[in-house]
């Protein structure tokens, strides 16, 4: 990632002022975390107090356990990952095959269809919010996970970022190869496409994955905190009076948002890379 | 007309994929007709493959987009010129476009127009400024640079509800963090829930705490494409090292700063989970006096509150409206940059 003597990109060294002020950026990043997790080890009283604790108590466990309980947590958890591992999966699987269809492949009307999904990518999800509501409140899915799966299992997107990636990544010569030697396009695309999408499959993926973790318009309204929530249904529960224990609200936050930071700081450098390579390609 | 996607031997092609073998009859012996056939067979194949193969491929996505994309948003236009009530949302009366109209005389749509606008412009520019500083400091040869990046993006993976509320406590105004830092240098206690322009401030704080990182690192990227050279040769004309962030660094990156200030407005646009949950439980009204009510807020408020659904629909399409006349901003200001250049 750092470029060698000679490429593009200015490498000289930081110097104590850059550290002193990134290390003030970061603090400012991490705190609001780590504050979430001094509060949720604290009873409420205590937080109904100044000065505000700056360390660690011992009612993290006790907290967490009423937040996993009372609020619905243990199930949001459940939910939001399936909700959030199908999402991605689809989204990539889908955006894959379209995106490769329009970077390689030549069929009618394909300038057209893809300016409609390119057009797409900025309309902010309030303009479906209504009839797809109407459409669940039909079918009672009110409280079911596939009404937030389904609306978002596939992005204008992630067709753009794949069909983006493929143009450059895919050689047309390697396609053209196999097809001399009589191979069918679903095996181009399992032999071929699927290998050499694979960086870019990865990075839609835990792209997508967060995204739908953190959805919050749409789930608040086709699932409620009492029934069938997601995480962040179970947070706007909490947040809006569900339970008044200050304490348990912040071990609520802890909970929702420890999964995904744990895999930040396991695949950080991968998430790093990915968001990074996908703003060179935007 | 479709065609082949890829050079194929012309042997295939010349072979006119009609019902029934190809029959060459000048083939001489029967396992050459034999072949024939089986390669006529297979280019046949092969042709319709080609042909509808691409179909095939994007199907899947067309199906969800049209259904879960594509028509709700037409349909929304369609629910704006009806009166529907969302204890019934089958029951559509025809009221034109009465919607809008009402729109336009409601002070509560002005105030959430005039609020997304102060709000937007408070969070986009402080974050896109800072992280342009952030990403100069990230391009230098640094000691754990990957912790410095992986902790800027810690914020994005926190969702806005947990970071709502957390800030919410944090901005609280008898035991909030703010505060009591803020009586160590004497400033007294701040009701910001309360004030028009301290709630926006605070509300935009959470939007800044979690996008500064993200574009931070979209903006280091780019500066890792800009040639070494611009900066040796401004570095040989006397360039202090301000001048050539100044004068190379920030006209390199024109089309992603301009990128990144697109994908804000949209953020900024639709906001909604920050004002709703810093409200805490008192609704959807943004506050007592409305002072952070958003459009996405207002929205939700007539739709899923006030159970108006026709009216949610026309304030919707308002907002797409809005994004339509920023994009339109934004493709002149791109191509007058690209004419600079």
């Amino acid at each position: 990632m750092t470029g060698r003597k000679g490429r593009a990109g200015r490498q000289l060294h930081g110097g104590k002022f850059a550290y002193a002020a990134l290390i003030v950026f970061t603090a400012g990043s991490l705190f609001p975390l780590v504050w979430t997790a001094i509060a949720a080890s604290r009873t409420n009283t205590r937080l109904a107090r100044t000065p505000p604790p700056f360390w660690f108590g011992s009612r993290l466990f006790r907290n967490l356990e009423i937040a996993w309980t009372d609020a619905n947590m243990g199930t949001a958890l459940l939910n939001t990952t399936v909700v959030a591992g199908s999402v991605a999966t689809g989204t990539v699987v889908f955006a894959t095959f379209a995106g490769f269809a329009f970077a390689k492949l030549r069929f009618r009307m394909k300038n057209a269809l893809l300016l409609l999904v390119i057009g797409t990518m900025m309309v902010p999800p309030q303009l479906s919010v209504v009839p797809l509501y109407m459409l669940i409140a039909e079918l009672s899915w009110t409280d079911q996970l596939q009404s937030v799966i389904l609306p978002t299992l596939v992005s204008a997107f992630g067709v753009f970022f794949m069909r983006q990636y493929l143009m450059e990544a895919l050689p047309g010569e390697l396609i053209e190869a196999a097809r001399v030697d009589g191979a069918g396009s679903l095996r181009v695309v399992w032999h071929i496409v699927f290998p050499a999408a694979r960086p870019a499959m990865a990075v839609l993926g835990m792209l997508t994955f967060v995204m739908a973790w953190n959805d919050f318009f749409w789930p608040i309204l086709a699932l409620t905190q009492s029934g069938n929530p997601t995480v962040q249904v179970a947070l706007a529960g909490l947040g809006q009076g569900y339970i008044p224990d200050q304490s348990v609200i912040m071990a609520g936050a802890l909970l929702g948002t420890l999964p995904l930071l744990i895999a930040f700081v396991v695949f950080g450098k991968q998430i790093v890379g990915g968001i990074m390579q996908g703003a060179v390609k935007g | 007309m479709p065609e082949p996607a890829h050079g194929r031997p012309a042997a295939h092609i010349e072979h006119p994929g009609g019902p029934g073998p190809a029959v060459d009859d000048t083939a001489p012996g029967g396992t050459d007709a034999a072949t024939q056939r089986r390669r006529a067979r297979r280019s046949r194949r092969y042709r319709r493959d080609v042909r509808w193969s691409p179909y095939a491929f994007i199907a899947p996505f067309f199906v969800f987009f049209l259904a879960f994309g594509l028509f709700p948003l037409l349909y929304t236009g369609w629910a704006s010129l009806h009166r529907v009530e969302l204890t019934a949302p089958t029951d559509m009366e025809w009221v034109g476009l009465r919607n809008f109209s009402r729109l336009l005389e409601d002070e509560f749509f002005w105030n959430a127009l005039r609020n997304t606008v102060t709000i937007g412009l408070m969070s986009t520019v402080p974050q896109l400024l800072m992280a342009l500083g952030i990403a100069h400091l990230l391009n230098y040869r640094l000691r754990g640079s990957m912790f410095f990046r992986v902790a800027a993006l810690t914020p994005y993976a926190t969702s806005v509800a947990a970071a709502t509320l957390v800030f919410v406590l944090l901005f609280g105004r008898d035991y909030g963090m703010v505060n009591w830092a803020l009586g160590l240098v004497g400033i007294g206690d701040i009701d910001w829930q309360n004030g028009h322009w301290t709630s926006q401030l605070a509300v935009s704080t959470i939007v800044i705490w979690r996008w500064t990182g993200y574009n931070a690192l979209i903006y280091l990227a780019a500066m890792q494409a800009v040639p070494k050279d611009l900066y040796e040769s401004a570095a040989l004309d006397g360039a202090s090292p301000w001048q050539q962030f100044i004068h190379v660094t920030v006209p390199s990156l024109r089309h992603t700063i301009l990128f990144t200030c697109v994908v804000s407005t949209i953020g900024a646009t639709q906001l909604f989970g920050e004002p709703l949950l810093f409200s805490g439980g008192a609704g959807a009204t943004g506050g007592a006096d409305h002072q952070f009510q958003t459009l996405g807020l207002y929205m939700y408020e007539q739709g899923w509150v006030n159970l108006h659904l026709g009216r949610a629909s026309a304030i919707a399409w308002a907002m797409f409206l809005i994004l339509l006349v920023v994009g339109a901003v934004n493709w002149v200001v791109a191509r007058r940059l690209s004419k600079s250049a």
